[in-house]
This record gives C-alpha cells, structure tokens and sequence, in this order.
C-alpha cells in the first residue's frame, strides 16, 4: 500500500484544506498555502477535496509505489516524471507498483501538489492532516517527509486521463498582484507612506516560507507620531498586543512587510496595515523569491466579489472534472 | 567540453560557507562531481549547491550574494 520517500526534496510535507478553529489558542490553521491547487489535485484522482496530498516547494521528491495508483500534480510547473518519462500537470495519470516519481527543476510558481487516489492517510490531529512542522503536529509525526517514509494510502477510485482545463489553472502573474483591504491600524502610518506602499515594487524576499512571506525594495514606512501605549513597546511599529489575522501584513520596524500566511503565529505586537484579500492568498503560494509584487488597494465589496469569483472558478473545475 | 552547474532552487547564492572564509571554489580551481561550489540561501536556511560536473572552472555566471532563480546556471566548467 504505502508509497515510499526515496528522497524528499527541499522541504515536502503532508498537506490538506488545514486545522482551523484553533487559530485563538495559537495553532496556526496550516494546510496547502495554495488550496485552489491543493483541491484541483485531489478532484482529479478522484479524492474528497480535503484529503491529504504533498506540497513540495521549489524541488520535488522522489517517490516509489509500492502498488497501482493514480496520480495527479498541480500549482507550480515543475514537470512531473514517471521512471523518467514525462506526464502532462494538471491531469491524472496511472502509476504502476514498483514505478517512481521525480520532478524537473521548477520553471515557474513555486509549490506543486502531489495528490493520490485515497489521499494520504496519516493520522488525523485536531481535524486535519495537514504538517505544522513548528508544532510537530500532524503529517508523519510531525516532520516533512524523509527518505524511508512509507506513506500510507488510503482506498481510492481515482481514473487517469482527466485534466484541468487551461484556462481554469490560476497562477501569479509577473509582476505579481496582491489585493489589499487598509485595516485597523492603517491611520498609524503617515499619508505619504499609506500612498508610497500601493504605489512601490516590493520584491520576495528569500524569507519566505509557510509562515509568512517578506518583501523589500519598497520605501520605509512613517509614522504618526504618538506615545507608546501601555503594553506596547517603544519601536512605533509596535502595538500592545492584538490578534493576528491570516493574510494580515506587518511592517516590522517600517522596513519589510511580511505577509503572514498558513503556519503563521497568531497574536504579537506588530501594527498591522492591512490584510490580503482571501481570493489572493492561494497566489502567495505560488511566488518565487524576487517576484516584483504590487500591492494594489480594494474595499470589502471587491474581495467578496473576488471571493465570489474564485469560488465559481472552483465551481467550474468542479463540473469539468464531474 | 564545457557544461554548467545550475542552482536547483531561487533563492540567494553566496560563493563562501560563512562571511569569514575563503570561497569554496575560486575561478581555475578544479570541481569533482558532488562537490560543494556554493550555497543558496531560502526560506531562513541555506542548501548546499554541489557539482554534477568535472573540470575546471570557467566562470562564475551569478556574482557572490546575487539573487537566483531555480534552474539558472551558476558556474561554467570546462
């Protein structure tokens, strides 16, 4: 049954839609930075949406099948190969008992998802499978996967030959674009900055992992000036502590906003300018470190008109693959 | 013949183990397969480039620090 690692890549982990509803007591909500990509995959070998899949950033593993499976790898380009031959992403295809999977250097985005008819079948940790590897928490006992694993499958009834089509495949444009909603503490940078925030290219910086994504190039912030509050620190991008939401952005020091994302902490004192709209995030995903990004400014009506759009985008893969 | 070691991640390339040391690998130096030539610094950690090629070095075709794209060549050996 199992698949086994024969090598694991950069980092790989096991990955589903996430662990929500414990975010308030600082378990982050994990799962595939990009879930669009993450359900495509299952849908296509045939998978519940949410079953457990690999996210492999920027190299793929190497894996071996123990028996018959059907396959499927979506998000970044990185072509997929079995025993050496080439296999069209997007698209499930069969694998034989004894057969490997390994991957070409990645030509564009930056995470592919590996899912397989059954999904893996980990144990279940607080609802969801998906690895928070800070936590040790979920995935193979809490660990990317390593060469020796044996991935347990589930029963599957997955087909090969179905496909994503095209223009359904959602990848980050170059420059990228990242719509953001000002939030509760946008009135503590000055007009200039709240101007020269929208209006820079910002870079991925190479800090950027599932917690958060960093960016630089773009000018330092200003502040209004102010005292400190009590329970805040002196620095004036501190704030006395408040929650963190996913997709919120911080400016540490005013210098480099970081983005935090899936496994990200969820309180701190860093003043928070805005939030990504939750219609982007699946993209973030998907950039490549010294992707030019513009953060591009949007109202409550515009994210829930996006969300409704990507929704109905999913709607779409949905029918096409049914 | 000449060939050329790319950096199988993005990410930034430092040409020495640690700001205090010398390079790992100079311009005429020679390379075996599975050497270290470098290293790629991504998400908070840094990877070991190493050589799938053998010879002497040619050129350095990414700068100490210089930023880098998966599958971008690095170095030319001959």
């Amino acid at each position: 049954m199992p698949i086994k690692v024969v090598s694991q890549g950069l980092v790989t982990t096991i990955q589903d839609l996430g662990r929500p509803g414990y975010y308030h007591l600082g378990i982050p909500i994990s799962g595939a930075m990009d879930r669009y990509a993450m359900r495509c995959a299952n849908m296509l070998v045939g998978n519940d949406e949410g079953a457990a899949g690999l996210e492999a950033v920027f190299i793929g593993p190497e894996l071996e099948f123990t028996e018959d499976a059907v396959v499927a790898v979506t998000g970044a380009d990185m072509a997929p190969r079995i025993d050496g031959e080439i296999r069209e992403p997007w698209s499930s295809f069969q694998v034989k008992a004894g057969q490997r999977l390994s991957f070409d250097y990645l030509k564009g985005g930056a995470r592919a998802y590996i899912a397989v008819s059954g999904g893996i079948d980990v144990p279940i940790m607080l609802g969801s499978r998906s690895t928070y590897v800070i936590g040790s928490l979920g995935g193979v006992d809490g660990k990317p996967i390593a060469p020796g694993d044996a991935l347990p499958i589930g029963q599957g009834a997955g087909k090969a030959g179905r496909s994503v089509p095209e223009r359904l495949r959602r990848v980050p444009g170059n420059p990228a674009e990242l719509r953001v909603i000002p939030g509760l503490y946008w009135h503590r940078i000055v007009e200039e900055s709240q101007r020269s925030f929208f209006e820079d290219t910002w870079k991925v910086a190479p800090e950027c992992d599932r917690m958060g994504y960093r960016f630089r190039e773009g000018s330092a912030l200003e502040f209004v000036q102010r005292e400190q509050p009590f329970g805040a620190g002196s620095d004036p991008s501190n704030i006395t502590d408040a929650c963190y939401p996913y997709g919120s952005i911080q400016v540490p020091g005013g210098t480099e906003p970081i983005i935090l994302h899936r496994d990200a902490v969820s309180g701190g004192g860093y003043f928070m300018l805005g939030t990504v709209i939750s219609a982007d995030m699946d993209l973030i995903g998907q950039m490549q470190p010294h992707t030019p990004t513009h953060f591009v400014q949007v109202d409550m009506d515009t994210a829930l008109q996006a969300r409704h759009d990507r929704q109905a985008m999913l709607a779409q893969v949905r029918e096409a693959l049914s | 013949m000449a060939s050329q070691i790319v950096s199988p991640l993005p990410g930034t390339f430092y040409r020495r183990p640690a700001p205090d040391q010398p390079p790992f690998k100079e311009v005429g130096d020679t390379v075996a397969k599975g050497e270290v030539i470098g290293l790629v610094e991504v998400m908070k950690s840094f990877h070991e480039v190493t050589s799938d090629a053998e010879g002497k070095i040619a050129e350095f075709l990414v700068e100490n620090e210089g930023p880098v794209q998966a599958g971008q060549p690095l170095v030319s050996v001959e």
